[in-house]
């Protein structure tokens, strides 16, 4: 497997063409795809938004946005904007630092996060060997981030949705670490681009989603948890809590959690896809195909044409997942925060933790299925 | 200097600026709250050190388990039992202070003796493992490290014991706090459903 574009390498030995030493091309490259991952993270927060306001349209038999450009795909990008030349307003009885702390630390965990997600061989930040782990440690610094806001707007319905966050954030990580780790322990590595690699032996076949379907379910789930969706919304219930800890929010600050929520949303339905559903890989190996045509896997057009079928289907397969997330949302009735904590506790920890055991147990018995 | 080198002095100088800077904040500052989250912050940073080490396993675990978990308790405890309280002023405050100053410096200066005294730098340049390290702590966790591994895991144990003993107050007879015996009746009642009762 160590065919496909190097970007990087190629990118440096560009720039050394022209007589720069490798440190210096090396600073010169690393700005670039920090760069291009945040683009595509707003850019996908823009089609998720645009989704949201046609699906949640469509499920309630409206039209939904249709005069901002074709269908409306103009309608975020209004939205963003309003957003950006709005007041930025700080409660006169509200915590000045803490409030404005909150938000930036919802948000940046979430875009680092974006760190390891592969979008094909060498097409990811940094391959960095804890992968998926840091995503789990990283993920765990938000509820501090809800936590000082909730405290810090002087408002009891931000305290309360705060205080739910964390809960929530905290109840449902440990589902989410325990499926993960089913995965790791047939994978053998935290990595995530060696997470994709041992999915891609025969295509659709080999994905982990048909090794792990409970897993598959409960990392959903918790997922969808952890981003704070309906049925789990239970932080910004409007009906019970006004907006919960963004009540007293407005402007940029405001769009600051709007942002983090969508990014953390698409994180959640990309990394679904890497665990389980093959990340990058084409539902029929991409070895197959040129073998069959007969045409050199090494071909510099190949390759191209390679990688932009990994990026594509790894955006499909997460914007699937987005879409059954939002159909989700506008289906589906909010659960009590008892039985949300029912679920998190009584069900789904058990039963990541029987699934860790017979996955344990299956590798041990099928090595040659589950990974030896 | 290499610009690796540099990068990693000025890296190593704000994470210690900002851990002692930190640390200093959650001892002298007069709001718990800000305390609590400063905490946090020292948390991250000693994270960003392990980073610097190459320890990439043990600072997101770091983070993980002292970020993610330790500081949010400790934030979720510090905002639900949120009593607005003059503490009562301390009759003896100057000769307390004059002690403790004493003996945090006389500590300092036996922490700055063992930094001068002891030899740091290892005998022979380990070969640095990197990402192996995962493996490598696994390995060690359940041999020669099994069993304060084990006993960790009491730990947790009597914490959660003492979570529940705390929470369900009607499985004992006793108030803990106050030493009164504990109205059976009123949990009972105040357990119910509220909405049962309409109709």
């Amino acid at each position: 497997m160590e065919y496909g574009l190097d970007l990087e390498y190629s990118f440096n030995e560009f720039l050394k063409g022209f007589g720069l030493s490798s440190e210096v091309a090396h600073i010169i490259w690393l700005p670039l795809p920090m760069l291009l991952v945040l683009v595509a993270a707003v850019v996908g927060v823009l089609v998720t938004v645009w989704l949201e306001r046609k699906i949640s349209a469509a499920a309630q038999q409206r039209i939904g946005p249709e005069y901002a450009g074709a269908l409306g795909v103009l309608q975020p990008i209004a939205d963003g904007l309003k957003l950006l030349v709005k007041e930025d307003i700080i409660p006169a009885k509200a915590d000045g630092i803490l409030f404005t702390a909150g938000p930036i630390l919802v948000l940046v965990p979430v875009i680092l996060s974006w760190l390891i997600v592969p979008f094909g061989q060498n097409l990811l930040i940094s391959n960095v060997g804890i992968g998926i782990f840091l995503w789990i440690a990283l993920s765990s610094i938000q509820p501090i981030g809800l936590l000082m806001s909730g405290y810090a707007s002087n408002n009891k319905y931000s305290l309360l949705g705060g205080l739910r966050a964390a809960a929530q954030s905290i109840s449902y990580e440990i589902p989410l670490a325990l499926s993960v780790l089913a995965i790791v322990l047939m994978t053998n590595s935290l990595s995530t681009v060696e997470i994709v690699n041992q999915q891609s032996g025969a295509g659709i076949l080999s994905w982990n989603i048909w090794r792990q379907p409970v897993g598959f379910i409960v990392f959903w789930i918790c997922a969808l948890a952890e981003c704070e969706r309906l049925p789990f919304d239970l932080p910004e219930a409007e009906e019970e809590l006004v907006a919960g800890y963004q009540t007293e929010y407005a402007g940029m600050k405001f769009a600051l959690f709007y942002l983090g929520s969508y990014i953390n949303l698409i994180l959640s339905a990309l990394l679904v896809s890497i665990l389980y559903l093959g990340g990058w890989g084409f539902p029929v190996p991409v070895e197959l195909i040129t073998k069959f045509l007969n045409l050199p896997i090494n071909a510099p057009f190949i390759q191209v044409f390679t990688a932009s079928i990994g990026i594509v289907m790894t955006v499909l397969k997460a914007y699937l997942l987005v879409f059954i997330a939002i159909l989700l949302r506008w289906t589906t009735p909010r659960v009590r925060i008892d039985q949300l904590l029912d679920l998190g506790w009584k069900f789904l920890l058990p039963i990541s933790l029987a699934n860790l055991l017979i996955t344990a147990g299956l590798k041990l018995a099928f090595p040659q299925f589950f990974g030896g | 200097m290499s610009i690796a080198i540099t990068t990693q002095i000025i890296c190593f100088s704000v994470l210690s600026l900002v851990i002692l800077i930190g640390a200093l904040g959650v001892v002298l500052l007069e709001s718990i709250v800000y305390s609590a989250f400063l905490l946090g912050g020292v948390f991250m940073s000693v994270a960003g050190l392990y980073l610097l080490l190459n320890a990439s396993f043990v600072a997101a675990a770091q983070v993980l388990v002292y970020v993610g978990a330790v500081n949010v308790l400790i934030i979720f405890a510090i905002m639900l039992v949120n009593k607005k309280e003059d503490l009562k002023p301390i009759s003896d405050i100057k000769s307390r202070r004059i002690i403790s100053t004493s003996i945090c410096l006389t500590l300092l200066s036996l922490l700055i003796r063992v930094d001068l005294t002891n030899v740091w730098s290892l005998s022979s340049p380990q070969n640095s493992i990197g990402e192996e390290s995962t493996i490598r702590i696994g390995e060690h966790l359940f041999s020669d490290y099994l069993l304060p591994f084990e006993v960790a895991s009491v730990l947790l144990l009597m914490a959660m014991i003492g979570a529940i003993v705390l929470a369900r107050r009607d499985v004992m007879s006793k108030d803990i706090s106050t030493g009164l015996p504990v109205d059976q009746e009123l949990i009972e009642k105040s357990s119910e459903p509220l909405l049962t009762n309409k109709n």
